[in-house]
């Protein structure tokens, strides 16, 4: 009895580590954390399609407002492996308006408790700043046990 | 025979040498040196002053240097929009800083793109350098 509770425990237990975290890869070459994550945090391949990936990586004099210019080599590097994990993420369907994982249709599901005046919170200020509520999105894990939303 | 040998050895080690030497010159590039770069290209010398003032003033757009720098750039700054920490710019407040030519090209050509819609230039750049090296303890 013991043993089967147990093991429904841990059964529990890892699903719901699976059902929202590890949204990265375990391993980020230097390259994209040195290229990704100077100005924001690494964002999750995995939360955008490839199509979305690829112009955002086209365009990148024009990067959300500001230019985040990358020399050919690092471009093809870095998008060779966003290619990789495009789209991983099981919600993921097609691409968003704007290319912005904030504006797709599960973002927005997940968020629907979220009140406006909470968005507008001086340490939030962005619905792209999920550091802000998620502690541990940095590291791929986006699961509810580890988000703290700022009073 | 012996003794060929010997300077056969000698001479590639005098290569040896100066071919790391040579690399090594190459290669440690520092904040002065960058200052060096950009007012021989402007034919002009650098001027602390004026380094300043371009980098606390905004030159048409929304933002100026000192935006996410801050004014001095001694201390940590905050990316404008993501509020990010920006490690503090100023090289006698981090000695990480000006030490990697293709990171300081890649930074100054966003940055200036971002703060004056336009490249840099060689005098302005250097302006920049000399007000930076100033910044001291």
């Amino acid at each position: 009895m013991k043993k089967i509770i147990s093991i429904c425990l841990l059964a529990l237990a890892s699903s719901a580590v699976l059902a929202d975290g590890n949204m990265l890869p375990l391993k980020i070459p230097e390259k994209v954390n040195s290229e990704c994550a100077s100005c924001h945090m690494l964002y999750a391949p995995a939360f955008l399609p490839k199509e979305s990936w690829g112009r955002i990586m086209g365009t990148l004099d024009k990067h959300y407002g500001t230019d985040a210019s990358l020399d050919p080599q690092s471009v093809k590097e870095v998008s060779q492996w966003l290619f990789q994990y495009a789209g991983t993420y099981k919600r993921v369907n097609g691409a968003p308006p704007n290319d912005r994982m904030t504006e797709s249709e599960w973002f927005i599901r997940k968020h629907r408790k979220v009140s406006e005046l909470t968005w507008k919170h001086p340490k939030i200020k962005s619905k792209s700043n999920c550091m802000a509520c998620h502690t541990t999105a940095d590291k791929g894990q986006y699961d509810d046990d580890y988000v703290r939303v700022p009073k | 025979m012996k003794s060929t040998k010997v300077r056969m050895l000698t001479k590639q080690t005098i290569l040896f040498m100066a071919l790391g030497f040579a690399t090594q010159l190459s290669w440690a590039i520092d904040a002065q040196g960058f200052q060096k770069q950009y007012s021989d290209e402007a034919k002009q010398t650098a001027s602390s002053a004026r380094g300043e003032k371009f980098f606390t003033s905004k030159h048409g757009k929304e933002w100026s240097c000192a935006t996410c720098h801050n004014a001095p750039p001694t201390s940590d700054g905050k990316h404008a929009s993501t509020d990010k920490t920006i490690a503090a710019l100023a090289p006698g407040f981090n000695a990480k800083r000006f030490t990697d030519e293709a990171k300081v090209n890649k930074w100054f050509k966003r940055n200036c793109n971002d703060v004056l819609a336009r490249e840099c230039t060689a005098i302005e750049k250097a302006d920049v350098m000399a007000y930076l090296i100033n910044l001291k303890k």
